[in-house]
């Protein structure tokens, strides 16, 4: 229990950088979950698998295409689009018989996928750990305050803003964002004046898969590429959502930064037990606003 | 219990099922006389899975209340008879208790926080309470063993063999689903029910619900415990998983597997589901994939379980929800 005294100025600024970065990254995998649960009120337990199969997948295409810088780019933009092509055979095929269906049952239902999923990225990538270095660019550190900050980190951070940018832009001032705001309130009323739901949800769905898809692709290099990911990041994802309120994107936001950034400023205060803190955050916050912080779309 | 079943199935076939009860308890009983060792570990585990998943029906099918970590009060008992074994001098009775106590204990703080909400919300809370008891658990190194989890934990000599603890694990598991048989089927467990239909209504005619539901998940986390301790017995180690999320979602599954509005569904669920994981884990490590197959036929085609469809066709009342929603 040997709490550090050694906090500095400079260790809580790159403490609270690192923090945010993994906020991005926790940020764009739950808005995608938040946005589905919101919307079709499926609580897709799957989400994370495909965080992972983006992941693995940034992998082996920037592999294929060889080291050059062009190769890493082009996997960053095509592992998320086949992800969203995935989900969309899966929505087709599978989800959109299902609607109508209890939460719990849906739930199993994603449980069932997620486990199908692990089984086919073991079967293909095998279960040693890969890793995948960030293209020449983004290699390296910078110093801030004159302690390292790895380059690819800031990278993310700017990227974080600009998905809740396109993701504002996409809810709020888009025709299909608002019929699926719509439809997340009223389904059969939207049904009603003509729109067909089904496909309004599909590409919801599809939408809030590929932003799974395009964390994994993001966070590739920055972490072991290895089975597991979809545990974690699954319960991490949920908990988000929770805490920021059911389909509440900007909820999304909030629990993201608290989440990431308790994990992060725990390692200053209490480095064994670091990753508690988040989880006992989430606590907190449930105790007194068992709803979440903002207002849930349901 | 011949009372409550006579008074359920008409007097004879009150007597017929107890009778039939008798001859499989018999038949359990003497199985390690003439079965290999290997199944009366299975059978062991087949009891300890099928007593938690009827644990957690008590909340799920019978409550209405989206039980989503259920595993947390299976573990905590775990760890607790565990950890009471290994580091303190007390006699081992009292550490047996003390499973059950504990996960009843954390059942009663945990059930305090969720049952302010219902269904879904009910159930997110839970998940998010349950895993930062999970992750205290997987990070205290010095008391709980960490990731590693605690190994050849010292259980009394009289059950920690093979058929030792394969009959400790029958006599608790028939006692306690006694227990919660007499429970569901007592004016408390029809409230409940009652609750699980249309809880407004409930609530209007002077039912205090919430108060309901959360000695419910007091009495499921206690037979959770229950269930922890005896694999504690079977297995001597205590580890993580125990508390995972998966975990509970596989109990989920036992419940629906076997049906879960009725009382032994979730225990033909754990059966089903244990053999076939060691049978398909025979020929393949794709075992979950068998499960997810599975999973998902169920959920199209028998969403009410194996011994739900059964039911439907039989002329026997059952427990499922009333069809007026």
């Amino acid at each position: 229990m040997d709490f550090s005294t050694s906090i500095t100025f400079n260790g809580l600024i790159q403490q609270f950088l690192i923090g945010l970065s993994r906020t991005t990254i926790l940020f764009i995998v739950s808005s995608g979950l938040s946005l589905v649960l919101g919307v079709l009120r499926i609580p897709n337990v799957a989400h994370g698998s495909l965080y992972m199969l983006g992941a693995f997948l940034c992998y082996t295409i920037a592999s294929f295409l060889g080291a050059s810088s062009l190769g890493f780019w082009l996997a960053i933009l095509l592992a998320p689009l086949v992800v969203a092509l995935v989900s969309l055979a899966v929505e087709r095929g599978l989800f959109c018989h299902l609607y109508d269906r209890e939460h719990l049952m849906l739930l199993l239902f994603t449980f069932a996928l997620m486990l199908i999923f692990g089984d086919i990225v073991k079967a293909v990538w095998g279960s040693e750990y890969r890793s995948l270095s960030p293209p020449e660019v983004f290699q390296g550190s910078l110093s801030i305050l004159g302690m390292p900050f790895p380059k690819y980190n800031l990278f993310l951070l700017c990227v974080g803003p600009l998905v809740a940018l396109a993701l504002w832009f996409l809810t709020q001032k888009t025709k299909i964002g608002k019929i699926a705001r719509a439809a997340a309130v009223d389904r059969d009323m939207v049904a009603a004046v003509g729109i067909n739901v089904s496909w309004v949800f599909a590409s919801v769905f599809v939408i809030g898969c590929y932003l799974a898809g395009l964390g994994g692709a993001l966070v590739a290099p920055t972490q072991n590429i290895s089975q597991g990911m979809d545990h974690t990041i699954i319960m991490e994802a949920f908990l988000i959502v929770i805490i920021g309120g059911l389909g509440n994107v900007w909820g999304a936001l909030l629990g993201a930064l608290i989440f990431g950034l308790t994990a992060s400023m725990g390692i200053l205060v209490w480095p064994q037990f670091s990753i508690v803190f988040p989880y006992a955050a989430v606590v907190i916050v449930l105790v007194f606003r068992p709803k979440g912080l903002l207002k849930a779309t349901w | 219990m011949v009372k409550i079943l006579s008074t359920r199935y008409g007097k004879s076939s009150g007597f017929k099922l107890l009778l039939a009860f008798s001859v499989i308890i018999l038949i359990l009983a003497l199985c390690p006389q003439f079965l290999p060792r290997f199944f009366v570990y299975l059978l062991a585990l087949i009891l300890i899975s099928g007593l938690q998943a009827t644990s957690l029906n008590v909340a799920l099918g019978y409550g209405g209340m989206y039980q989503f970590h259920h595993a947390v009060f299976f573990g905590i008992g775990a760890y607790t008879v565990s950890i009471m074994l290994m580091k303190t001098n007390l006699p081992p009775a009292l550490s047996f208790l003390a499973g059950p106590m504990v996960a009843a204990m954390l059942g009663f703080i945990m059930g305090l926080i969720c049952v302010r909400l219902s269904k879904l919300y009910f159930g997110m809370l839970q998940l998010s309470l349950g895993s930062l008891v999970w992750i205290v658990v997987f990070r205290w190194y010095s008391f709980t063993g960490g990731d590693d989890g605690l190994h050849g934990v010292p259980v009394p000599a009289l059950i920690s063999s093979v058929n030792g603890s394969y009959y400790f694990a029958l006599i608790t598991s028939i006692v306690s689903l006694f227990m919660m048989y007499v429970i569901l089927n007592s004016p408390f467990g029809r409230i409940l029910q009652a609750i699980r239909d249309n809880p407004e209504r409930s609530e209007g005619v002077g039912v205090r619900v919430k108060l309901h539901q959360l000695v419910t998940q007091v009495i499921a986390a206690f037979f959770a415990g229950v269930a922890g301790v005896l694999f504690v017995t079977v297995e001597g180690s205590a580890f993580p998983d125990l508390l995972s999320w998966t975990l509970s979602l596989e109990f989920i599954i036992m419940c629906l597997l076997g049906g879960w509005f009725t009382f032994l569904g979730p225990m033909l669920g754990a059966a089903i589901i244990v053999s076939l994981r060691t049978l398909v884990g025979v020929y393949t490590e794709y075992w979950t994939f068998a499960l997810a197959v599975i999973l998902m036929l169920l959920i199209f085609f028998l969403p009410e379980g194996v011994l739900g469809y059964f039911q439907r066709f039989s002329q026997v009342p059952d427990h499922s929800p009333a069809e007026d929603k």
